[in-house]
C-alpha cells in the first residue's frame, strides 16, 4: 500500500526509472518484447504508485485490489514494477527469463508472490477477471477492484469477447479493463493484421463503459480509473493509446520492436534516450 | 467376497440402472449444502449435465456463462483464484474439447482447483453422432501435470467422487460422464477415494481394469467367463490419474495377463495409462478395449457398443483369445 501521494512529477519521473530497467533487464535477458513494456510504464506506475490497493509485505492481503496482466509478454513492465513498489529488490531484475529465477518469461503466480494468475496465451485475462469480480460480488466486497490490462493485438481472440459479454450481462462494475491500444502486434500494424477498429464502439455496443485516454499521461490514467470506480451497472474498459517503444527514439511506433529486445549497442542508445526524456520531465515541470 | 460392497446380483435382469450425470448432479446439491464456497458455473446445458438442482437452491452461486466454453473454465480459474470450489459443466465434446489451452495455463500450470465436468461423454451418446460422442477427452485431460482424471462406474459413485472433488481444495480436476442409464453396481458402502482403484471381483487368471460404463460390462463378463472356465479379476478404475499403480501391479502379478475396458480412445486412455505403467513395470501381455482410433456415428447407443465392441460379450471374446494366446498350451 502506498501511503505517500506522489505528484505527477515524481510519477513520470518514477515510470522512466522503470523503462531505463526494462531496457537493462532486456538488454541482460537476450530475448523478450521491447515496445510493449516500455508503452505501458506510464500505466503501471499509475497502478503501483497511486491507483492500487496492496501490500508489498502481505502480497496475499485480503484486502488487496486484483491486477492481472493477460498480455503476459509484457510482463517486463510489471516485474520492474514491483522491484520499484518494494515487492522484491531491484537487483532480481536481472534474472529475467533466466534458469532458476521467478522472473518467468511469461509472469507465473506460482514463481513469484504478487502475481495474481499465470498468463502468456492471449485472451483469457478478462475472463478470469470476471471470476474474480463474481467471487467479490458474492463475498460482498464492495471495496475491492478488479484491473485487468489487455493488449489490443489479444482482442483477436474470440475468448475476449466470451468474457465481455458474460462481464455485461452480470454488470460487473468492479473490473476495471485497460486496454494498451498500441496499434501494433508480431505481424504488423493491428489495423493490416486484423482491423480492431471501431473499438470504442465495439465495447460500447457489448454492454460496457468506454473511456478514451492517452496511455501515456499519467494524470489521464489516474483520473479514468477514478471515474471507472464511479461507474454502476457496467464493467468499465479503458482504451490507453500509448506509443509503442514509448521513450526511445528509433523504437516507438515501429513493430519490429514488438518481440525484439534489445543489443549492447541498442540498449545504450535507448539508455541514452531515456536519460534525454528525464531531462524534459524535469524542465516541463519547472 | 469382498469389501466393495456391489449390489447382491449384478446379473439381475431388473438391476436398478440410472444415467451416471445424475449422481453429479444430486452430488453438486450435497456439496452445496456442505460449502458455500462452492459455486457452479455452466455453458447453456444446466439441465443434461444436471446442475440445474444447484441451481435451483443455490442462484446466487450459479453462473450461466452461455455457448462459451473457453469463458467457461477461465471464469472458473478466476472463481478459483478467490477460494471459491467451482465445478464447471458442459457437454464433454465441448469443454474439455474446445478449451484446451486455458486448462492447461489458466487451471493446471496456475494451480487452480477448478473441476471440469464432461458430460455425454463416450460413443453411447448415440443418434446424435460424432461430433458428439467424445472419446478423447481422457487423452487431453490426462496429459496435463496437475490434473485429477476421473470415470465414475455408476450415479452412486458419480456422487461419491462430486462430494470429494468438492472437498479437493488444491488440485484442478477432470471428472466424464454418460448420458444413458447404467446400471447402479455399487451401494452406499461401496468405498469411494480419488486415486485408488478397487477389486470388484477377484479371479487368478486375467486381470480386467476398467473405468466407466465399462465396469458393469466387466462384471458381467466375470460371471459368464467363469462357467467357461477362466478366473477374471475385475480392477474398477474410477481414477484414470493418478493411477493406483499398487493395485493394478499387485493383480497383474498375480494373473499374468491384463485387458483394459473403456468408452473412449485407448491410444493415451484408461489402456494407454495402463500399457505405460506395465511396459515400465511389469511388461505382461495385454489387449485394450475401446475406441481402436476411428470416430463413431449416429446409432442407438446399444447398436453403437456392439459395433464398436465394447460390451461384455467382446471382453469374453478377448479374454478367451489371451488365455488360447498365453495360458492354455499357447506357450
Amino acid at each position: 500500500m502506498t501511503s505517500k501521494k506522489f505528484t505527477i512529477e515524481e510519477l513520470e519521473l518514477k515510470a522512466n526509472e522503470i523503462r531505463k530497467d526494462i531496457i537493462r533487464m532486456l538488454e541482460e535477458a537476450g530475448s523478450g518484447h521491447s515496445a510493449g513494456p516500455l508503452g505501458l510504464a506510464d500505466i503501471f506506475t499509475a497502478l503501483y504508485f497511486d491507483i492500487l490497493k496492496y501490500d508489498p509485505d502481505k502480497p496475499n492481503w485480503s484486502e488487496r485490489d486484483l491486477l492481472l496482466l493477460s498480455n503476459g509478454h509484457c510482463v517486463p513492465v510489471q516485474y520492474a514494477t514491483m522491484a520499484h513498489a518494494g515487492y522484491f529488490d531491484r537487483k532480481e531484475l536481472m534474472t529475467l527469463r533466466k534458469f532458476g529465477s521467478r522472473l518467468q518469461g511469461h509472469p507465473e503466480r506460482n514463481r513469484l508472490p504478487g502475481l495474481e494468475t499465470t498468463s502468456g496465451p492471449l485472451g483469457s485475462g478478462l475472463s478470469q477477471a470476471a471470476g474474480m469480480a463474481l467471487a467479490l460480488r458474492m463475498n460482498k466486497e464492495q471495496f475491492r477492484w478488479v484491473y485487468v490490462i489487455m493488449g489490443d493485438g489479444e482482442q483477436d481472440e474470440g475468448n475476449v469477447w466470451e468474457a465481455a459479454m458474460l462481464a455485461a450481462k452480470y454488470k460487473l462494475n468492479n473490473i476495471i479493463a485497460i486496454t494498451d491500444r498500441n496499434n501494433i502486434q508480431i505481424d504488423g500494424p493491428t489495423e493490416v493484421v486484423m482491423p480492431l477498429d471501431d473499438l470504442k464502439a465495439k465495447w460500447e455496443a457489448f454492454g460496457w463503459y468506454v473511456i478514451d485516454i492517452d496511455g501515456n499521461n499519467i494524470e489521464a490514467i489516474i483520473d479514468a480509473c477514478a471515474m471507472g470506480r464511479a461507474i454502476v451497472e457496467k464493467p468499465i474498459m479503458i482504451i490507453a493509446h500509448t506509443v509503442p517503444g514509448m521513450g526511445v527514439d528509433f523504437m516507438e511506433y515501429d513493430f519490429h520492436w514488438h518481440g525484439a529486445p534489445p543489443n549492447h549497442e541498442e540498449a545504450k542508445k535507448a539508455l541514452h534516450d531515456l536519460r534525454t526524456l528525464h531531462g524534459k520531465i524535469r524542465s516541463e515541470h519547472e | 467376497m469382498n469389501d466393495s460392497y456391489l449390489v447382491e446380483n449384478i446379473m439381475a435382469k431388473d438391476i436398478g440402472s440410472e444415467p451416471i450425470r445424475k449422481g453429479f448432479g444430486r452430488g453438486l446439491l450435497k456439496a452445496g449444502a456442505l460449502d458455500e464456497n462452492v459455486v457452479g458455473v455452466c455453458a447453456d446445458l444446466t439441465d443434461s449435465t444436471q446442475m440445474n438442482l444447484f441451481r435451483d437452491a443455490y442462484p446466487d452461486r450459479f453462473i450461466e456463462a452461455g455457448v462459451a466454453e473457453q469463458n467457461l473454465v477461465t471464469v472458473g480459474s478466476g472463481l478459483a483464484a478467490m477460494g471459491k470450489i467451482p465445478f464447471v459443466s458442459s457437454y464433454a465434446a465441448f469443454s474439455p474439447g474446445r478449451n484446451w489451452e486455458q486448462i492447461r495455463t489458466t487451471i493446471c500450470l496456475n494451480q487452480q482447483p477448478v473441476k471440469i465436468i464432461g458430460s455425454h461423454a463416450g460413443i453411447s451418446v448415440g443418434p446424435d453422432g460424432a461430433t458428439h460422442q467424445m472419446l478423447e477427452d481422457v487423452a487431453l485431460m490426462r496429459v496435463l501435470p496437475n490434473m485429477i482424471v476421473l470415470a465414475p462406474g455408476d450415479s452412486l459413485e458419480a456422487e461419491k467422487a462430486t462430494l470429494a472433488l468438492a472437498a479437493d481444495k488444491e488440485h484442478p480436476a477432470y471428472m466424464r460422464l454418460a448420458r444413458e442409464a447404467t446400471p447402479i453396481i455399487s451401494t452406499p458402502k461401496t468405498p469411494f477415494a480419488i486415486g485408488r482403484a478397487y477389486v470388484y471381483a477377484e479371479g487368478k487368471d486375467i486381470t480386467i481394469v476398467s473405468s466407466g460404463t465399462m465396469t458393469y460390462q466387466a462384471l458381467v463378463a466375470a460371471e459368464k467367463l467363469f462357467k467357461d472356465g477362466i478366473d477374471l479379476e475385475v480392477i474398477h478404475c474410477p481414477t484414470i490419474k493418478p493411477l493406483d499403480a499398487a493395485t493394478i501391479l499387485k493383480s497383474a502379478k498375480k494373473t499374468g495377463l491384463v485387458i483394459t475396458a473403456e468408452e473412449g480412445q485407448i491410444n493415451c486412455g484408461l489402456g494407454g495409462a495402463v500399457a505405460e505403467l506395465l511396459g515400465e513395470e511389469l511388461p505382461v501381455p495385454m489387449k485394450r478395449i475401446g475406441m481402436r482410433d476411428h470416430f463413431g456415428e449416429s446409432g442407438k447407443p446399444e447398436e453403437l457398443l456392439d459395433h464398436f465392441g465394447l460390451t461384455s460379450k467382446h471382453i469374453m471374446i478377448t479374454a478367451h483369445h489371451l488365455m488360447n494366446e498365453h495360458k492354455n498350451g499357447g506357450s
